[in-house]
């Protein structure tokens, strides 16, 4: 594709939700809030949760037939950025691409029921697609559901469920008789299943294990016997989403750096005047720079044709997981003995960064699909 | 806000590609320098200079200067429309980059009203070919340090001095000269800015051979040249400031570039095509994953210098903070882009890679040979990536000075 067909757009009303979510979240993610945040089971704040719910926020891709926005991936990219930008701790990410899913597989009766009051963030729902295996193709679920008189009876254990303790409702994908096929399982169904906790390296994250143990569903639980297209796409939005999110959490410990560099002195001036230290800190500028031409290139083709959308998305994936990765080891480094204790706020962006960039795909997992995509 | 042509502007790209097809010259027979750096012979040079005069004629150069010093006045996304095509069409480079990119820009910005309709029109057909004598031997990166002289005598300077890496010198009409007016005065304030005549007395070219072989740059003695005091760009001792906008110029770190590139297109897909034809043990090099990790990195960098160029007319997308830093970080950037693509190109090629152009067996006639080695002309020239990293960190970023 040559340079003039390449789109990016910037909307006003992504200006205005990024500019809403910059400040919002700037006041009131204070550092010291997210490491009381962190200590709690759910893991975030249920009164900022609310706030975020009131300004749409959970709403923003969902239609407007079904109470939300109609907006897409360009605005949920504008909040992203900021929520990483300010290491904002929420099942956001959850319970959108739980949204999403159950917009795309979902049968009309579900979608009813359930997609207004998660517009609402009164729900909330998450994905359950991996397994013990790890791997990060949407089509590798060897778990099967079994048809049981009406209805069906799931087996096997899902891993890496993100806010799986704190989740009303759950999408699974299973095996169905050899088809790929989702889920949804209801809050009741739901707070019977064994969730166990996840010791995550983000702390600021929650995950679970689900073991379904023989649990049985109504006919009715069943959205798609078809479900590999809607979860090719919800992994292309987990891309794009957890790519803003990386770019605003690389900009976030730059700046955390940057400081450190102006006002740290050592042999009578600031650190930030070495040349070991400076280049390297222009190094991370200029990798999120491009992290974030191509965050907002992926969310503007996000809806175009396959293949174009796929490249970006994944182009941004492994961008971004190396700019963060990078970004949080330099940081770490650049503060010194202090940077490793646990009084710095290096290691909470971090901790993110090490989540992140391994959640849904690494920068190698997505440069040789690249490979393929591109070269072949 | 969206990035989308109008249908004008859609039918202006149309035009400029329709053109370009149609003009494009022929590939000479003798081999082309890669760059405006590494221009040798005279062969060379007028066919460059007859491309880049076809060029400006047909009304792609210049679009976006004043009509009244020979530019054709309009908006600047007609001459970046242009500029994308030419790339695409992969027509030749233009030979004045100095002139049309930064001594030109320069001129309109700070120059006389007299010097604006002297020199610019000139600079875009060609006919006038610009040099810049900003280094010496012994001041490089330490450039307000250097130590040639420019003495007043009546309506005259006396030029005493020794510049060095002059791109182009053997054909310039004029320098873009820095020299010291004032000895006395502090490294920042002794200096003045001089549109210098080439064609003068007591001026010495002598040519220098760079690692590939070619020639390109030079050094230029000055014994005792006098050049009219009207040559002044600013006012005496205020040099620097002009020299420093000059090379924001250069950089790209300011826009208002006549437009053209300024060396032979070669884009990570070109490398792919390579990729397809080198062989590595005895399979196709790009069945090789390791090759094939490094390519779809280097397809993600050009896929960002792409964009990126684009982001500049989305003012709101635009890092809050830094929002002048796309400009200030393109040159080394790009610069360091292209040198690692080379060398991929090269290492790519396996028992290949040690042939050089020239030899009847060198995949791609040797151009990515010469194309990692000419690199460091960029990577280099117009201030070095570590002075590059500098500026960035203590102008962009304020940290403190090393």
């Amino acid at each position: 594709m040559s340079g003039s067909d390449l789109l990016i757009s910037y909307s006003d009303e992504q200006a205005m939700l990024h500019e809403t979510a910059t400040n919002l979240l700037a006041k009131r993610c204070t550092f010291e809030a997210l490491r009381q945040w962190m200590e709690t089971p759910e893991g975030y704040s249920q009164e900022l949760w609310r706030e975020t719910a009131e300004l749409g926020w959970l709403g923003i891709a969902i239609p407007e037939a079904y109470g939300g926005y109609g907006l897409g991936a360009p605005e949920l990219v504008s909040v992203m950025e900021p929520m990483g930008r300010y290491l904002y701790p929420s099942p956001f990410l959850a319970s959108t691409l739980g949204a999403q899913l159950l917009l795309w597989a979902g049968t009309e009766d579900q979608k009813r029921s359930w997609l207004p009051d998660i517009a609402k963030g009164q729900i909330l729902i998450t994905v359950a697609l991996m397994e013990a295996d790890g791997s990060w193709e949407p089509h590798h679920v060897k778990d099967r559901a079994i048809p049981l008189g009406d209805g069906y009876e799931l087996t096997g254990t899902k891993h890496f469920v993100l806010d799986g303790q704190n989740t009303d409702l759950l999408i699974a994908a299973f095996d169905l008789q050899g088809e790929l096929s989702l889920f949804l399982l209801e809050p009741h169904e739901v707070s019977k299943l064994k969730k166990d906790p996840e010791n995550l390296i983000d702390l600021s994250r929650r995950s679970c294990r689900i073991c379904f143990d023989g649990l049985k569903v109504p006919g009715s639980a069943l959205m798609t016997r078809d479900a590999l297209h809607p979860l090719r796409k919800l992994h292309r939005l987990a891309w794009v989403l957890l790519s803003a999110e990386m770019a605003g959490g690389a900009e976030g410990v730059f700046q955390l750096t940057l400081d450190y560099l102006k006002v740290r002195t050592q042999f009578g001036r600031p650190i930030g005047g070495f040349q070991a230290l400076k280049h390297p800190i222009v190094n991370i500028m200029i990798a999120i720079e491009n992290a974030r031409a191509l965050v907002y290139h992926s969310a503007t083709v996000f809806d175009g044709p396959e293949k174009e959308a796929e490249t970006a998305a994944r182009m941004a994936k492994a961008h971004t997981s190396d700019t963060y990765a990078y970004a949080v080891n330099r940081a770490i480094q650049f503060h010194g003995a202090i940077g490793y204790t646990w009084e710095c706020n290096a290691h909470l962006f971090f901790r993110r960064a090490q989540w992140a960039q391994y959640a849904f795909g690494d920068a190698i997992h997505h440069r040789r699909h690249l490979a393929e995509l591109l070269l072949d | 806000m969206f990035v989308q042509e109008t249908p004008e502007l859609r039918e202006f790209r149309a035009e400029v590609a329709n053109w370009l097809r149609e003009n494009k010259p022929r590939p000479p027979k003798f081999r082309l320098p890669m760059s405006f750096l590494e221009v040798g012979t005279d062969e060379q040079f007028q066919y460059l200079r007859d491309w880049q005069q076809k060029l400006y004629e047909a009304g792609y150069l210049g679009m976006a200067w004043p009509r009244e010093y020979g530019g054709y006045g309009k908006p600047q996304i007609y001459q970046d429309i242009a500029n994308e095509e030419m790339a695409k069409a992969r027509v030749p480079f233009v030979i004045n980059v100095i002139g049309l990119s930064w001594a030109g820009p320069a001129v309109l910005r700070m120059g006389t009203e007299k010097q604006k309709r002297r020199y610019i029109k000139k600079i875009l057909t060609a006919e006038e070919i610009w040099c810049q004598g900003f280094s010496e031997p012994d001041y490089g990166s330490d450039l307000a340090s250097l130590k040639t002289t420019a003495r007043r005598e009546g309506d005259r300077y006396i030029i005493n001095g020794h510049k060095i890496w002059t791109t182009l010198a053997t054909y310039a009409k004029h320098m873009i000269l820095l020299a010291r007016t004032d000895p006395e005065a502090p490294k920042y304030r002794g200096l003045s800015f001089f549109l210098c005549p080439m064609d003068l007395p007591g001026i010495e070219i002598r040519p220098i051979t760079k690692m590939t072989g070619e020639l390109g740059f030079n050094e230029v003695i000055f014994d005792d040249v006098s050049i009219p005091a009207d040559t002044l760009v600013g006012q005496e001792g205020q040099g620097w400031l002009v020299a420093v906008t000059t090379l924001a110029y250069e950089r790209g770190a300011i826009g208002g570039q006549a437009g053209g590139h300024p060396s032979q297109i070669l884009t990570a897909s070109d490398v792919v095509e390579l990729a397809r034809e080198a062989r590595r043990d005895g399979r196709p090099a790009i069945e090789d994953p390791l090759i094939r990790d490094e390519l779809v990195k280097f397809l993600i960098m050009e896929r960002t210098i792409e964009l990126n160029r684009k982001r500049l007319y989305i003012e709101k997308l635009l890092t809050p903070g830094r929002p002048q830093v796309l400009r200030f970080m393109s040159k080394l950037f790009h610069s360091e882009y292209i040198q690692g693509l080379s060398e991929l190109a090269v290492r790519i090629q396996g028992a290949y890679a040690g042939l050089f152009a020239g030899d009847p067996c060198a995949l791609a006639d040797g151009i990515w040979q010469r194309s990692y080695m000419n690199s460091f002309g960029f990577t280099i020239g117009g201030g070095t990536s570590e002075i590059q990293r500098n500026i960035l960190g203590e102008r962009i970023l304020g940290l403190a000075k090393g």
